[in-house]
């Protein structure tokens, strides 16, 4: 007893030391897991609320950026409106506004407070949260294609891993020809994505465009991603090809959060069968 | 002035120069100095190391909060922390005695600078590994460390430089 009492005396210093570096540890281990990151991050009230205030006034900057995309947004709903008007013009039926009675997803504007792009996992803080009815696992958009998916709410702010994370898989496929894959990250440029397990009989031409491919309940079909880059000559097991993002994420403004009203109606359905 | 007063101004206004404006530097594109672990080489030597231990976790843990980083900045900064009394014995050849009177201005240049450029680069080396998270692109992790130090360590002298009393 009085032997480890003695040894105990002799290394407090180092059990101290070594106490917190297992807390430290643990905590770096959960937060590259997606389902269990909940201590450390940066969507509580106070980090949420300091980077808000340092985002009001950084945001003067990209005002510029922030208007002339919504402007090209703009002129391309305008012109979606417009292909439907004529669509109701030249056929003479009754057309049923299905989205007026069965909404599938709602969309919720968001500004980006915090934004990640050189590490190997990226997150991004959003100034909405809870109170605004959002929860984890939902997409996050802009104009211009995805951002990522949101991993953590807390009441007012919450946190979207974003594209640029090792740990990020999301189903894309190409638009021309609805191949589907994998669409990963392999840490290296924050302008390029990989596209992997496309089927080797998939045309790949560099210059396509790569969009989500609505097979899972997070993503809706035909959100633009990027076009292919770089193709695989060789034969690998994964046939990856390289995707450059439309998105330029090292500069970002404002967001859509989408929400999935079928999600649980799906998740319950694909349970059952298990 | 008070010497628990003044740590606790040095945490506070590290650890906001830290989130708000060195982490937005991106030189580039990735090439960030983390001036936060001067706090380890300011804080005063002594025989009891738990509350300087606890200090620099809570340092790396509240930068780790701000920077989604899980427990990187907290274990890295907890490493250094606890190597600096080898290294101080090492470099400035000090003895229990003489804790008290260490201080770090009062040393030779050649000493201060081996000190601070292998704490330095001990930290990133544990950051950069822990924040990769794999031997995939080890040779970007090694770089990093490589440009990030000398970032660092730019910083931190002509810092010392700049706020130094002349004489």
């Amino acid at each position: 007893m009085q032997q480890l009492i003695f040894f105990l005396q002799k290394f407090k210093n180092f059990l101290f030391f070594l106490l917190l570096a297992l807390i430290s540890l643990a905590l770096t281990f959960n937060n590259l897991n997606f389902h269990k990151s909940k201590f450390v991050n940066s969507a509580n009230s106070i980090t949420g609320g300091l980077f808000s205030q340092a985002s009001s006034i950084s945001e003067y900057w990209s005002l510029k950026s922030e208007n002339k995309l919504l402007a090209e947004e703009n002129t391309r709903l305008k012109n979606l409106i417009e292909q439907n008007s004529t669509i109701i013009y030249n056929f003479d039926s009754i057309i049923v506004d299905t989205i007026k009675y069965h909404q599938k997803y709602t969309y919720t504007t968001a500004k980006i407070t915090n934004n990640n792009y050189s590490k190997a996992f990226n997150f991004i803080t959003i100034n909405k949260g809870k109170n605004q009815s959002i929860t984890k696992e939902m997409a996050v958009i802009n104009s211009k294609g995805i951002i990522g998916i949101t991993d953590n709410a807390s009441s007012n702010y919450a946190r979207v891993q974003s594209i640029l994370n090792r740990n990020s898989k999301i189903n894309a496929r190409l638009k021309n020809s609805s191949y589907f894959g994998t669409l990963s990250w392999n840490g290296l440029e924050y302008n390029t994505v990989q596209l992997s397990d496309i089927p080797r009989q998939a045309p790949l031409k560099i210059g396509d465009t790569i969009e989500t491919g609505g097979k899972s309940t997070i993503f809706p079909e035909g959100i633009l991603i990027g076009t292919i880059s770089k193709v695989n000559k060789g034969n690998t097991a994964d046939n990856k090809v390289d995707v450059l993002l439309f998105n330029d994420m090292s500069n970002l403004g404002y967001v859509q959060i989408i929400k999935n009203l079928d999600k649980e109606e799906i998740k319950n359905l694909e349970t059952q069968n298990e | 002035m008070n010497k628990p007063f003044s740590m606790a101004i040095l945490f506070f206004s590290l650890l906001f120069l830290q989130v708000f404006v060195l982490n937005n530097i991106l030189f580039l594109g990735y090439i960030n100095p983390y001036i936060y672990i001067v706090f380890v080489f300011l804080y005063p030597l002594k025989e009891n190391r738990f509350t300087f231990l606890f200090s620099c976790f809570l340092l790396g843990i509240f930068i780790d909060f701000f920077s989604d980083s899980g427990g990187i900045h907290a274990f890295s900064i907890l490493c250094i922390a606890y190597a600096r009394l080898f290294f101080v014995r090492l470099y400035f050849k000090k003895v229990e005695a003489d804790y008290p009177f260490f201080n770090l201005k009062s040393e030779s240049f050649g000493k201060i600078f081996n000190y601070v450029t292998t704490l330095t680069f001990i930290h990133h080396l544990i950051y950069f590994s822990l924040a990769n998270f794999s031997f995939y692109n080890y040779s970007n992790v090694l770089l990093n460390t490589l440009y990030s130090s000398v970032f660092t360590l730019l910083l931190y002298f002509t810092g010392t430089y700049i706020f130094t009393k002349s004489e």
